[in-house]
């Protein structure tokens, strides 16, 4: 048994071995590309921070936080995974003016609640890579509340640097966003267009 | 008194219509394969409960919580939280041993001590500051490092968000909890209720902001919550899974 386990042993780390000679030019690459997307990360948030904690006034903050965002979140790819399996199906007409509901809908989520980011602070952790992207783990504190570990998901799909996906204390903000979609949809026929009802009406409300 | 009547007598009349949730059919793969990620067959009675706690969370539990933010500064609710965790070391200890993960043991362990000690009956978290941080765990996550599966979604009266796993785990942390067993009479029993309603109430505050946007910006917050809740076990469960840590704690030196 004994014998077993050290054979076995032997293997697996001869193999790990083999792996480490024969891939060794893939992990540098890789290590380049999680360095690149931790600067993207501590960058654009250096620069959110500046915008909640600076002293313009609040429609101009809004308007620089809406440039930040548009600049370093792939919202099009965004939307497509929210939509998920309904997005192959949709006609073109309404494809659009999903994307555009979309980027109304996001860009009010993020502005709407300015007051509450004031004096918000990060520090950079670890990057990684993970499911086609690199994580980027920050912890984000708050004045009165407790540190929230917040992970950022970057692509290069698109040729640069783009965020995908912010995964909140393990919860993933675009997941938990296609669920509530996805349910909508199934309760109201698979219609898209009661999706973009439901939208319009987030979109037009006050607050 | 009438209105809880009214409410009970209106859930099940609920349940009666609602039942279970019908499959979709079988020519249609992309809604089966939907239904079965899903994994919520008892929906439709789910979502009476879930409107039901909605009701009891507006008019009790909310209130509460939003009184006791605006009454009570940060630094005492953040006491107050520090000697509610304290109480739940007996729980966490058998939970951190059950997993085998010795080095949460100790840490649970050292800060029950400190903290009640130094920490004046847990109300200091001094341990922290000595190294020793806090984390918490429950059956449910045991069960889960077992290997049992979660089974289907649950919406449970008063408790929220569940699965038979961690429904079956809450039952067992009470039942594991020595101040459920210690002392007896109206006074002991009363300590027991103000503790857990005000665990209830601290929970509730802490997540003041985020309930109220949840419900503010989703298109269907019952499907929200249950994405969310399954999301965050998943990730408790993973994290105490990778949480080897050496046994040692750092300030005692390298090992050789």
């Amino acid at each position: 048994m004994n014998m077993l386990t050290r054979r076995t042993l032997l293997i697996a780390s001869l193999a790990t071995a083999a792996l480490f000679t024969r891939f060794g030019g893939v992990v540098p690459a890789r290590a380049q590309s999680a360095d690149q997307a931790a600067a993207f990360v501590n960058q654009t948030g250096q620069a959110l921070v500046g915008v909640v904690n600076g002293p313009a006034p609040t429609a101009d903050k809004r308007a620089q936080l809406q440039a930040i965002v548009d600049r370093a979140v792939d919202v099009d790819e965004v939307a497509r995974f929210c939509l998920g399996r309904y997005w192959r199906t949709t006609p073109p007409e309404q494809q659009k003016q999903y994307l555009q509901l979309f980027h109304q809908v996001l860009s009010n989520n993020i502005t709407g609640k300015l007051g509450e980011y004031k004096g918000v602070t990060f520090t950079l952790g670890r990057a990684q890579a993970r499911d086609g992207g690199v994580s980027v783990d920050t912890v984000v504190t708050r004045p009165g509340s407790a540190p929230t570990a917040v992970a950022w998901i970057v692509s290069n799909a698109s040729g640069s640097p783009r965020i995908i996906d912010i995964v909140a204390e393990g919860t993933s903000l675009r997941l938990t966003q296609r669920s509530d979609y996805g349910s909508y949809l199934s309760h109201n026929n698979n219609n898209v267009q009661a999706l973009l009802e439901a939208m319009r009406r987030q979109v037009s409300a006050p607050g | 008194m009438r209105a809880s009547r009214t409410l009970v007598l209106m859930a099940f009349t609920a349940l009666a219509l609602a039942g279970c949730a019908t499959a979709p059919p079988a020519d249609d793969p992309d809604s089966v394969a939907e239904f079965q990620q899903t994994n919520d067959p008892l929906e439709p009675t789910n979502r009476v409960f879930y409107a039901i706690n909605n009701g009891l969370d507006a008019v009790l539990l909310r209130p509460l919580a939003v009184g006791y933010t605006y009454a009570v500064p940060e630094d005492v609710r953040g006491h107050v939280r520090s000697v509610l965790h304290n109480l739940k070391s007996p729980v966490l200890l058998a939970n951190d041993i059950l997993q085998s993960k010795p080095r949460r043991a100790g840490d649970t362990l050292v800060r029950f001590v400190v903290n009640s000690t130094v920490g004046v009956a847990g109300i200091f978290d001094v341990a922290t500051d000595w190294g020793y941080p806090a984390h918490s765990t429950d059956f449910g996550v045991t069960l889960a490092l077992w290997g049992l599966p979660e089974g289907p979604f649950l919406f449970l009266p008063v408790l929220g968000p569940s699965n038979p796993r961690d429904a079956g785990g809450f039952g067992v942390d009470i039942a594991l909890d020595p101040l459920t067993w210690v002392g007896q009479g109206a006074t002991v029993a009363d300590l027991g209720y103000a503790r857990y309603g005000m665990t209830a109430v601290d929970a509730r505050a802490g997540a003041l902001g985020d309930l109220d946007k949840i419900k503010d910006q989703a298109l269907d917050p019952y499907a929200t919550f249950r994405s969310l809740y399954r999301q965050h076990r998943r990730s408790v469960i993973d994290e105490t899974r990778s949480d080897d840590r050496a046994t040692r704690p750092g300030w005692f030196g390298p090992s050789h």
